[in-house]
């Protein structure tokens, strides 16, 4: 059954390989492979989900496990394991995934067996990271997943897309080398302490820090993760990358990438570092809150729709840091909630805007107005999508920000009543999408077809989920209550089970001089 | 003979005998290469001849059997460091000859001394990976550095070919004489040329005599300039542009490698760890050669001369490793330098087919626009320039991994964090490249010289294999590592 883990990436590698394959032949043929290679591994996760909602794995986190040694002589074991938490991004991962092929089934003409090919290729390297309990082999992902990403960018996005991509994945690139290094810290440390050089998380949960190298080793995850959210004085490259990629590209950035960062913060940065991360978390927090008024203020005065969604991703990234740092239970199942309910709602605005722009050509929203006369089924979801972004209770968002807020109180008032002063903020920047786009007088005079079958599919998918969230949460914080306990709690014990044969690097029991690192 | 005249007589076994076959079958492949040209003027014949020898030397290397550590008083040392390098160079040298015959068919008339010329100085790099003595260091580099001089200036109706052949030339004669003289002055010192010998005089100090530094400055000048590491890298970008593009790749791969694993030799044999003053020193030319590779490689419109700069940079991360030590800086130095060999081999490869019979394709106009003519070539060559950025999957990576590993062990974090600094600057020039090779372009502006495609089967085949040691070498590095553990240790 543990099969299945790697089974998701291969799929989607293969995948990858065989729709640029068949692309020679038909288009048709490669959308046809992606759409089916995603829809079967979203119906595997949601059966793994069901079954484990009828029967949860009894004492243990952790759905499945499984391992096999991959360089031994480093003590890199190819690990990857399930729990609540990946169980749900796998969810929203497949889910969008399906969405990025079907929204680019008319936007992409050209060149679309690479396309669906680097589509694939982030998707797996995406599911890598939500899976891998390997600290090398989740590096090795988190880089995997840029490079298609900078080719989506590069060759498929809009005017400015060289400049983009380019920043995109220098600023990635260097954040995640600098994760390297912590990486490798942690590792020799670990292996000074307890003679097992692993790199696997279960062996190194338990390292015991000297508190500044503890620091040290926290801030270069930390920058990684801050990074990919954005936090904000890193958030530089993100409204670039999702304004000039093409739909899918800024749907696969805004709800999965996004939250790659996200997860590490609660994978990584809370369990292996909690002293450090304590230290720092009212800094944190404060830098949360400072995005959270920061991206909507940046968001209210863009007028470039996408821009405008892209800060909106910031203000509400900033909830994440905010409610990871509060260490509060309440907070991360908050955090949790904001994962998807953010991937779903501003990937929808991206998916509108996508769909705005292969209409009139532009993404300018003083060229729009008025279109909800001429189109209004989409001015209908939008309605719902912006109501999702402002937090309004019965969405998926409002749960999410609520149950941050409520933990966070209890932690830092003053903070949390700023950062709902940024709800506040919320509510003038989406009104505007819809004052400006949707209402008015017509601004341009030409004939607007309303939603294809198509988008109708789509869109439609994304209200149910996002209404679903906002009204039943409860499935989704069953899911991944343990997994967040389990983060926020770490000094109970590691269940065996998931430890890894251990194949630790034997490499270093033969050098004579090796281990000078005391 | 002074030198010699340590030793009382000087008796050979048969396990010597075998240890130094490697050598003779290069030699006599030079002069067999000779007879043959004097015999009739066939390329075909000669490639064949090369390129047999070259695979018949290496199949003995791995093939026979013998003890782990030789040692041909006072010259030579048979270990498992010296024979892995020595079977690296030999492959190397194999897939340029591999490279270089397609490239030499449609260029020179008289191509077939090219060949004498890659042997020798191939058998002058392996010289270098197994000496130990002053003596067998300074025939080595001399008989790679005479050949390549030639080597650099075979187009010579071109005329950058030329001028980047005196250039080499002056510079390598100057160095040469620098390293002569810091040998005179360590002999001096220390009254031996062989490695052990100053080792052993060196021993009881904590600091390095005066004359001795004085000695080994000079050394490393010599040396700094073969490795084009800052500040002795002006050579560099010019040497590489003029050469043709198998003469380049031989330079970027062959030639310095031979020279980093003798530094690491001599190196490791006098403790040099030990002496603040040598970190120093190396700390230093580190840093500036990552630094000012980079920077300079930013700057570049040309291909070539991307690369060249970027070869700068690299050998500022293997000193990394280097000066890491440990047995996992060898590893890493090891490691790194089959990486990097691979890629370099391939990136040039890649250029070398792209280029017609006036010019070497070096312009980013020659790559613009690539991946839509020729899509094979361009994912090619980005997978090559990726790895040279060290990103996933490849070779470039795990061995980068590797030496921010081994600095990360040895507390060097002031050199692993320039380390990694650099390398998200030097992510911008390889993806610029890439980004060029992705532009659309509308009409072909000339018209494709594929000059006789047959030939280009052999460079095909030999980049295939490249490729496919890159990514297995990236995703499965476990075999090699073992490999040159097990060497290392034996």
């Amino acid at each position: 059954m543990a099969i299945i883990l790697p089974g998701f990436i291969v799929t989607l590698l293969l995948g990858g390989i065989l729709s640029w394959i068949v692309a020679k032949q038909s288009h048709l043929y490669a959308r046809w492979i992606s759409l089916l290679t995603l829809l079967a591994n979203f119906i595997a996760i949601i059966i793994i989900w069901i079954q484990n909602m009828k029967s949860p794995a009894s004492g243990s986190s952790w759905i499945l496990n499984f391992s096999v040694a991959w360089i031994p002589s480093f003590g890199i074991n190819f690990h990857m394991a399930l729990d609540g938490l990946s169980l749900l991004l796998l969810s929203l991962t497949f889910f969008l995934g399906i969405l990025s092929v079907l929204i680019s089934w008319k936007e992409i003409q050209s060149r679309v067996g690479l396309y669906h090919f680097c589509l694939l290729w982030v998707l797996a390297g995406i599911t890598g990271v939500f899976l891998t309990m390997d600290l090398f082999l989740f590096y090795f992902f988190w880089e995997v997943m840029l490079i298609p990403m900078f080719f989506l960018i590069l060759i498929w996005g809009h005017e400015n897309r060289r400049y983009a991509a380019f920043k995109f994945f220098i600023f990635t690139q260097a954040s995640g080398l600098l994760m390297l290094l912590s990486i490798l810290g942690l590792y020799f440390v670990h292996g000074g302490q307890t003679g097992i050089y692993s790199f696997d998380y279960f062996q190194l949960l338990g390292t015991a820090l000297a508190p500044k190298i503890g620091m040290w080793l926290m801030l270069g995850f930390l920058v990684a993760f801050i990074v990919k959210l954005p936090a904000v004085p890193f958030h530089a490259w993100l409204p670039d990358a999702h304004s000039e990629a093409p739909t899918a590209g800024s749907l696969v950035l805004a709800a999965l990438m996004l939250k790659t960062g996200a997860y590490g913060l609660l994978r990584f940065i809370v369990p292996l570092f909690r002293d450090a991360a304590m230290e720092i978390a009212p800094w944190a927090m404060a830098i949360g809150v400072l995005g959270i008024l920061y991206g909507a203020l940046l968001a209210f005065s863009q007028t470039n729709l996408k821009r405008l969604v892209a800060y909106t991703s910031v203000s509400h990234m900033g909830f994440i840091m905010l409610g990871v740092f509060s260490f509060n239970e309440v907070a991360a199942q908050g955090v949790v909630m904001q994962m998807m309910a953010h991937g779903i709602s501003t990937g929808a605005l991206f998916i509108l805007a996508g769909m705005i722009y292969e209409r009139i050509h532009t993404r300018d929203i003083r060229e729009m107005g008025g279109f909800w006369m001429k189109m209004p089924f989409m001015g209908a979801t939008a309605l719902v999508f912006t109501m999702a972004t402002w937090g309004l209770p019965g969405l998926g968002n409002f749960v999410a920000e609520f149950l941050t807020l409520v933990g966070v109180w209890q932690v830092a008032p003053m903070l949390t009543i700023l950062a709902a002063i940024g709800l506040v903020a919320a509510t003038a920047y989406s009104l505007r999408i819809l004052q400006k786009v949707f209402y008015g007088s017509p601004v341009v005079s030409m004939e607007l077809t309303d939603l294809s079958f198509r988008e109708r599919i789509i869109m439609g998918a994304l209200v149910i989920s996002i209404i679903w969230l906002g009204l039943f949460p409860q499935p989704v914080l069953n899911t991944s209550i343990e997994a967040v306990n389990v983060m926020l709690h770490p000094n109970n014990k590691v269940e065996a089970s998931v430890l890894p044969s251990l194949k630790t690097g034997d490499a270093f029991s033969l050098r004579e001089k090796g281990g000078s690192d005391e | 003979m002074l030198f010699l005249s340590e030793r009382k007589e000087v008796v050979m076994s048969r396990e010597d005998l075998l240890n130094i076959v490697p050598l003779f079958i290069l030699t006599s492949a030079a002069i067999l290469i000779l007879f043959s040209i004097a015999i009739k003027r066939n390329h075909k014949v000669i490639y064949v001849i090369t390129a047999l020898s070259l695979l018949a030397d290496f199949i003995f290397l791995v093939t026979v059997d013998t003890p782990a550590k030789g040692i041909i008083e006072p010259l030579f040392i048979f270990d498992g460091f010296g024979k892995f390098n020595f079977g690296l160079i030999l492959i190397t040298a194999l897939a340029l000859t591999m490279l270089s015959y397609a490239y030499f068919e449609q260029r020179e008339e008289r191509k077939e001394e090219y060949y004498i010329l890659l042997i020798l100085a191939t058998l002058g790099a392996c010289t270098l990976v197994i000496s130990k003595h002053f003596v067998s260091l300074f025939l080595g580099l001399e008989i790679l550095s005479v050949s390549l001089y030639s080597m650099i200036a075979y187009l010579r109706k071109r005329k950058r070919s030329d001028e980047a052949g005196i250039k080499y030339l002056i510079m390598a004669a100057f160095s040469s004489a620098f390293m002569l003289f810091g040998m005179a002055l360590i002999y001096y010192t220390t009254g031996s040329m062989e490695f052990g010998a100053i080792a052993s005089y060196l021993a009881p100090f904590s600091k390095l005599p005066l004359l001795m530094i004085a000695g080994l400055g000079f050394l490393l000048i010599g040396i700094g300039f073969k490795l084009g590491v800052v500040p002795f890298h002006m050579w560099i970008a010019d040497v590489y542009e003029g050469a043709p593009l198998p003469v380049t790749s031989f330079i970027a791969t062959v030639s310095k490698g031979g020279i980093v694993i003798l530094l690491v030799r001599f190196f490791l044999q006098i403790n040099g760890h030990q002496y603040t003053s040598l970190v120093v020193i190396f700390s230093v030319v580190a840093i500036a050669s990552m630094f000012i590779g980079n920077l300079l490689a930013l700057q570049q419109q040309n291909i070539k001369r991307i690369l060249a700069y970027s070869s700068i940079s690299h050998m500022g991360y293997i000193l990394v490793a280097f000066l890491a030590g440990g047995s996992l800086g060898i590893e890493a130095v090891a490691f790194y330098l089959v990486a990097y060999f691979i890629t370099t081999v391939g990136a040039f490869g890649i250029l070398t087919t792209l280029s017609d019979s006036q010019r070497d394709a070096e312009l980013f106009d020659d790559v613009r626009g690539l991946f839509w003519r020729r899509p094979w070539t361009a994912a090619i060559f980005s997978a090559m320039l990726l790895s040279l950025a060290g990103v996933p999957l490849t070779a470039g990576f795990v061995g980068e991994f590797y030496i921010v590993a081994a600095g990360v062990q040895g507390n060097m974090w002031l050199l692993v964090i320039i380390l990694v600094i650099n390398s998200a600057i030097g992510l911008f020039y390889y993806i610029r490249i890439i980004s060029i090779m992705s532009e659309k372009q509308e009409a072909i502006d000339r018209p494709e010289v594929t000059l006789k495609p047959s030939v280009y089967f052999i460079s095909g085949i030999t980049i295939a294999a490249l490729v496919i040691a890159l990514f297995w070498v990236g995703i499965f590095p476990d075999r090699l590592m073992t490999l040159i553990r097990f060497l290392i240790f034996s």
